[in-house]
């Protein structure tokens, strides 16, 4: 468990298709109580008790961040993923009892900007959705580039598009479309913030793209959540606590600490907090680091690693936990 | 639970003092008897019933008075209560975080009714009675930061976050230690702390910001800090050191019981809810050490502290040249038996 985590006991309430990969899900407190309010980009971890697996996903709250009744999350399917997804689509019905994290807030909105330029792809929207809530309550201006496999898979693009006519733009990939996307930050005003959520590929195109048009890296936002990807399985030694664990193939390291009941420190489970930031004591053998949060010297310098998300390959691996 | 409030002053004729009550809940700063900086952070739960970890944001026997010499203060120097434009939903966060936890924990001092975002905020100690729209500035007769923290006990620095840095862009400062928001105002972490001294080659800061960037909502966290202050002074300010700084030469052994001051910061950090900024109140706490030497415990180990302090850490806390002094006056105190650990009287 992180430290000072304060967790939240909820009940799902709705759970809604919203096309054939996307499924939303609605919770409120178990004990009837109001929710937080949050900013819009915070993300809640959902814990998932699948069969004897625990799994904790961190997924983009989507609801109005004022609405205090209940949170919504959007889940999208992930037939090759490690199951967690899965798991919310086939599991996950109205009345089932879980727990959920405090939200988080790793992608807030720069409250200093003149306009929020935003681009999403895919089920990158969900943050951007909270956000725009939020603007629109306060007369905020934002402008919304949001690229779509096809128009059946758009999530929530015709409700976005219904409520803010002039600011949202849809962009389907079938049909050839393509965010213009020199053009669009050339045109920005002054003071102008730009955010991306989507594919790795896209946050890569968005930030070169404007690195190369001279934008400033602070006014440049993105928020990307790695899954942890599979792997050879491997052992680790953990020295403080004085026990050797086995890693599986579907298991992340971080979820192989806790399965042995040690207590590991953790906020977004997907390589770009910081939180889970571990100390290597000794090793033989080779990392997969999966995690943006190290530098390159401290991947190379074999000193490190992001539980959450990397991996090891080899003899013997030695952490400070 | 009744608080007899105190009408007493901070300045000119300091007629600040302490009921027995108050001596025996003041958060001596101390858990061993020596000391060096370290990041003693732990959550800022409600612990010890009566103590000023019991509840969010502690309210005592000074708080009229000391409300009565903020006003004062910014009647005065208005620049000590600043809010950069982007950090107005941040106050109103600090606003609501103020007034519904006081309402819910002093509810005998304080009423808080809301009707969606219609706001009916009472407050008995300070007499005010006040309707208004949340988030509506048109509606208050300050900001939103401002209007609360002229109620509130101790300062409050707003701090944004952006970059992996946390920003100073607004705060109500009237009872420092010897900083200036004016001159800190839109510093990141790391420029308005490089005034202190050896924390930096110790790496403190770089684990305090990390630690500070992941506090989350719901898991708010506390620390204490302290100095020496002669006088009860709650403005010990840069923008007025020309007033106060003179003062630290009228210490005698005769009157060191009455003017020289234990002054203990209770600082807490809260997450903020819509704006995602770190609210950083730093509230002040004075003890005389005529007062504080009426716990024997308090009075040897304070002593043994003072006496081995490392020199750069007595000068920038800014007593060093009386140092010598306050430790004589307090050996009389000290009579050389071990301290149990922990800083609660005995």
């Amino acid at each position: 468990m992180s430290a000072g985590t304060d967790k939240i006991a909820v009940t799902v309430t709705n759970v809604v298709p919203v096309n054939e990969l996307v499924t939303r899900f609605r919770f409120a407190r178990t004990d009837g109580g109001l929710m937080p309010t949050f900013s819009g980009g915070a993300h809640t971890v959902v814990e998932m008790k699948d069969g004897a697996t625990m799994r904790l996903n961190p997924y983009s709250l989507m609801s109005d961040p004022a609405d205090r009744t209940a949170y919504t999350i959007s889940v999208r399917r992930d037939d090759q993923g490690r199951g967690g997804s899965l798991f919310m689509h086939r599991n996950v019905k109205p009345g089932l009892e879980m727990v959920i994290s405090n939200p988080v807030n790793l992608f807030p909105l720069d409250l200093r900007a003149k306009k929020h330029l935003m681009i999403a792809g895919g089920i990158g929207i969900t943050p951007f959705i909270a956000q725009i809530k939020q603007l629109a309550a306060s007369n905020g201006n934002f402008e919304l580039h949001y690229s779509v496999r096809t128009a059946s898979l758009a999530s929530y693009a015709d409700e976005l598009s219904t409520a803010h006519p002039t600011r949202v733009h849809i962009y389907h990939d079938d049909k050839k479309q393509v965010i213009d996307l020199e053009n669009l930050l050339d045109g920005q005003p002054l003071g102008t913030h730009l955010y991306v959520c989507g594919p790795k590929g896209m946050i890569k195109w968005v930030r070169g793209t404007a690195e190369g048009l001279g934008w400033p890296r602070e006014a440049v936002h993105d928020e990307e959540f790695l899954a942890p990807p599979s792997g050879k399985p491997f052992e680790v030694k953990l020295a403080v606590s004085n026990k050797v664990i086995q890693v599986g193939e579907h298991q992340s390291l971080l979820e192989a600490i806790e399965a042995a009941g040690v207590d590991a420190p953790y906020l977004c489970r997907g390589g770009a907090c910081g939180q889970c930031e571990t100390d290597v004591i000794g090793y033989d053998g080779k990392f997969l680091h999966n995690d943006h949060w190290l530098t390159e010297e401290q991947h190379a310098s074999g000193k490190k690693i992001m539980p959450c998300v990397s991996r090891f390959e080899g003899k013997t691996l030695v952490l400070d936990r | 639970m009744t608080i007899n409030f105190r009408d007493e002053t901070f300045r000119d004729d300091f007629t600040f003092r302490n009921s027995p009550e108050a001596i025996k809940r003041f958060p001596f700063p101390f858990h061993e008897d020596s000391y060096m900086y370290s990041v003693n952070m732990e959550p800022h739960k409600s612990y010890r019933p009566g103590s000023v970890y019991e509840r969010t944001f502690d309210v005592d026997e000074h708080y009229v008075s000391e409300m009565k010499d903020r006003a004062k203060v910014l009647a005065e120097d208005p620049l000590r209560c600043q809010s950069l434009p982007h950090m107005t939903l941040a106050g109103w966060d600090l606003l609501e975080l103020i007034m519904v936890s006081k309402a819910e924990e002093y509810p005998d001092l304080f009423e808080l009714h809301r009707d969606g975002n219609k706001w009916h905020w009472i407050n008995k100690p300070l007499g005010i009675d006040q309707k208004f729209v949340f988030l509506d500035e048109a509606t208050l007769p300050y900001g939103p930061m401002e209007y609360i923290t002229r109620q509130t006990q101790g300062d409050f620095a707003v701090l944004d976050q952006r970059d992996d840095n946390l920003w100073m862009d607004a705060g109500m400062v009237t009872t420092q230690a010897d900083w200036s928001l004016d001159f800190d105002i839109g510093m990141n972490f790391f420029e308005w702390h490089a005034p202190v001294p050896k924390a930096h080659e110790m790496g403190i800061f770089v684990r305090a910001l990390k630690f500070l960037l992941n506090v989350r909502q719901g898991a708010p966290a506390r620390r204490l800090n302290w100095t020496m202050t002669v006088n009860p002074l709650l403005d010990t300010s840069p923008e007025n050191y020309h007033k106060w700084g003179v003062m630290k030469q009228d210490l005698t052994m005769e009157n060191m019981g009455e003017k020289m001051h234990l002054r203990v910061e209770l600082q807490t950090f809260f997450r903020l809810p819509r704006s995602n900024a770190l609210v950083f109140p730093i509230r002040c706490y004075l003890i005389k050490l005529g007062e504080l030497v009426t716990e024997p415990k308090w009075g040897r180990r304070l002593h043994r502290v003072l006496r081995d302090l490392p020199e750069e850490l007595a000068t920038y806390k800014g007593f060093i040249s009386n140092r010598p002094k306050i430790v004589e006056w307090l050996s009389k105190y000290d009579d050389g038996k071990p301290t149990s650990p922990g800083i609660w009287p005995d």
